[in-house]
């Protein structure tokens, strides 16, 4: 019960608002300019500049302890606002209090140094990120253990693979023993056993009662982590409840829009000699209506549109499908299936793939298309993304999120 | 601002042992360094203009005279052109990581004390090789190292304020330096300047500190109170300005970097 004990406020938001000057942020100012506008216009201001509201009147409170969710799509706001939150950029307007030691990470490795090694980039990072010389020195080991580095500790982070630096970024921000942590997208990066430790050092400091601002496109991490959600919409708090009515109807949104799919015709850094090309792919219910959200498990038609230049014989079609991290999930192309298509007419023209169940755990995943024909491609590393939303594929009303694999089965436990 | 300050101290020394560590790590000579800009240098204006235009030293011997007003230069024009590019270079942190901003400016100008203080070891070794009798006046050395480096800083903070607005300030930053050399009594002495335009020597504060880092080495010269006096006068107002312009700018630098 909230109100029969005193609850300590670890942050409080007033009407915060946020405007960028779109001028400004688009190109950069040259002295020069500046001067001959000054000549010109000498009791004129500034050029009119459009703007746009990033943060809108946003007014929230959060309790010590508390671990919310703020999601919302690309462009809402989420990220100016961990930025206000943390001290980065400067509303302007509205108030903002935050209680307590305040540790953010935007970002994995922050300042870190190709040249100096993963030792001298510990303490670099760790006095960045706001740690004492004294703390990171108690806490080496611990840092180092956690990072599984141990062996190239001595060693220039150049020689680091990605994955090596991402664990050992994490590693020092997982030390830092905040009041107030601030956490952007850091589950986007890495592989499964890099979220799951990710998500389990968040679990630690809700434990121990400290308070964390965490945004994501993983929606089952939200859900499964936190206690309330915040749904920001157009630099507006659309919703602010329970983690899992926030994200039910964050995902009831995107019903009834009218995209569901990505247009492929201005993809570039593809290859083949374009005899054919993709131009756009479709994503559909089986009933042929678009879809705009796939979840796990649903049932979902992928329809490839493509433009050819001319007539080609003996056309094959296919794609690979990615995890973010590279990882191959599953190849499928007209081949395998031993389907052959004789010609295709210059014109447009469509493809279709059906799929009874997208067995997928939520998360975002990446296709590489290819058309081949006439013994050669025609068209190569087309690239698309895939986000697959959570859903209850167990009736259980457990979510699976990235910590459960890659996929899953449509399965039956018999007890 | 000054708590504050007091709070990231260590992050500014980290920011400065960075910039030493990598500086030096991929080089063959390493440290060296610091000391081959300002000893080559020395050798080519001794050359060209001490033996060739014959441009009178002050009776000092030219390697002295030279090398003494070079370390405190190349400290002072490293500083101003590595804090004015610091908060550029640095945007990634910028935009990433909360701390007093002007811990890049002031991080760049403590690395390259590093150079400056290996290279005055080398000044040291000159000294004693021209055998010029120690004076007093060398006590005075500490204060014109304070001087020199707040005057580095009051620039390059500037400068580095000025260049995440305006991205022209880049490119007039080295130009800005090198018409600086020839203003500045480096090659030449002070006291070939006319009577009449002395006090634009004083008006230049760098005029008067290199000019004091000159005959802080050689004894039985009457230190110049009264340029000194302007000089730190001059610093003063700088920094101050400098500074406060800054801190004026300091809250919208993430959304321009």
């Amino acid at each position: 019960m909230r109100w029969d004990k005193a609850v300590t406020r670890s942050v409080e938001i007033q009407r915060l608002s946020k405007q960028y000057r779109l001028g400004r942020t688009q190109h950069h100012q040259m002295l020069r300019e500046r001067l001959v506008e000054m000549i010109k216009r000498p009791f004129g201001g500034m050029k009119e500049t459009e703007s746009i509201w990033a943060l809108r009147d946003v007014s929230f409170d959060a309790d010590e302890g508390e671990v919310i969710g703020i999601v919302g799509r690309n462009g809402a706001g989420k990220s100016t606002l961990l930025k206000i939150l943390s001290r980065i950029t400067y509303p302007t307007s509205g108030e903002v209090k935050v209680n307590g030691r305040v540790a953010s990470l935007l970002e994995v490795g922050t300042g870190f140094h190709e040249e100096l090694t993963g030792r001298e980039n510990i303490y670099l990072n760790g006095s960045i990120l706001g740690m004492r010389k004294r703390e990171v020195e108690e806490r080496f080991d611990a840092i180092v253990n956690f990072s599984g580095v141990t062996q190239f500790i001595d060693t220039p982070i150049k020689h680091y693979s990605s994955g090596m630096r991402l664990r050992l970024g994490f590693a020092v921000a997982a030390h830092l023993e905040p009041d107030v942590l601030i956490v952007d997208e850091v589950l986007a990066v890495g592989d499964a056993g890099f979220q799951k430790k990710c998500i389990q050092a968040m679990e630690g400091l809700r434990n121990i009662g400290r308070t964390v601002l965490f945004v994501s496109h993983n929606l089952a991490a939200v859900e499964n982590l936190c206690s309330r959600g915040i749904w920001i919409d157009s630099g507006k708090i659309q919703m602010d409840g329970g983690a899992k009515e926030v994200i039910m109807a964050y995902m009831g949104s995107f019903a009834g829009e009218q995209v569901s799919g990505s247009d492929l015709s201005e993809t570039q850094n593809r290859s083949g000699n374009g005899a054919i090309r993709y131009t756009r792919l479709e994503y559909l219910s089986p009933d042929g209506t678009p879809c705009s959200i796939i979840r796990s498990g649903d049932a979902l038609v992928l329809r490839f549109h493509y433009h050819s230049e001319k007539t080609v014989r003996d056309p094959s079609f296919g794609f690979r499908l990615f995890t973010e991290m590279g990882t191959l999930i599953t190849e499928t192309n007209h081949l395998l299936h031993g389907i052959h298509i004789p010609k295709v007419e210059p014109g447009d023209g469509n493809v279709e793939l059906e799929i009874d169940s997208l067995n997928l755990v939520p998360g975002r995943y990446s296709l590489s298309l290819w058309i081949a024909g006439e013994g050669t491609v025609c068209d190569g590393d087309v690239r698309a993304s895939l986000e697959v939303e959570i859903a209850d594929v167990y009736g259980s009303g457990k979510m699976l999120d990235s910590r459960h694999g890659l996929v899953y089965f449509p399965q039956r436990w018999k007890v | 601002m000054i708590r504050e300050l007091w709070a990231f101290r260590e992050l500014v020394y980290f920011l400065a042992w960075r910039d030493v560590k990598v500086r030096y790590k991929q080089t063959v000579l390493g440290v060296l360094w610091a000391v081959i800009q300002p000893f080559f240098t020395m050798m080519l204006f001794t050359l060209l203009f001490g033996q060739l235009v014959k441009i009178p030293t002050d009776g000092i011997p030219g390697p002295i005279f030279y090398f003494s007003a070079l370390v405190p230069w190349i400290y002072f024009s490293s500083t101003v052109t590595n804090a004015g590019m610091s908060l550029l270079a640095n945007s990634g942190l910028l935009t990433k990581i909360y701390f007093p901003r002007i811990i890049l400016p002031a991080a760049a100008a403590l690395s390259n004390l590093v150079d400056f203080l290996i290279s005055s070891v080398f000044l040291v070794g000159f000294i004693f090789y021209y055998e010029v009798p120690l004076g007093w006046n060398l006590l005075l050395w500490p204060v014109l190292v304070v001087l020199l480096i707040l005057l580095a800083l009051s620039l390059g903070t500037f400068f580095a304020a000025l260049n995440v607005k305006y991205r022209d300030i880049k490119y007039a930053l080295p130009f800005f330096i090198q018409l600086l050399l020839f203003a500045t009594p480096i090659i030449y002495p002070a006291s070939m300047i006319p009577e009449r335009f002395q006090w634009l020597v004083a008006l230049n504060p760098l005029s008067g500190l290199i000019e004091m880092f000159r005959y802080v080495v050689v004894p039985n010269r009457s230190v110049d109170w009264n340029i000194l006096g302007i000089s730190v006068a001059i610093i003063g107002v700088l920094f101050i300005a400098a500074v406060a312009y800054f801190k004026s700018t300091e809250k919208a630098m993430a959304d321009l970097v």
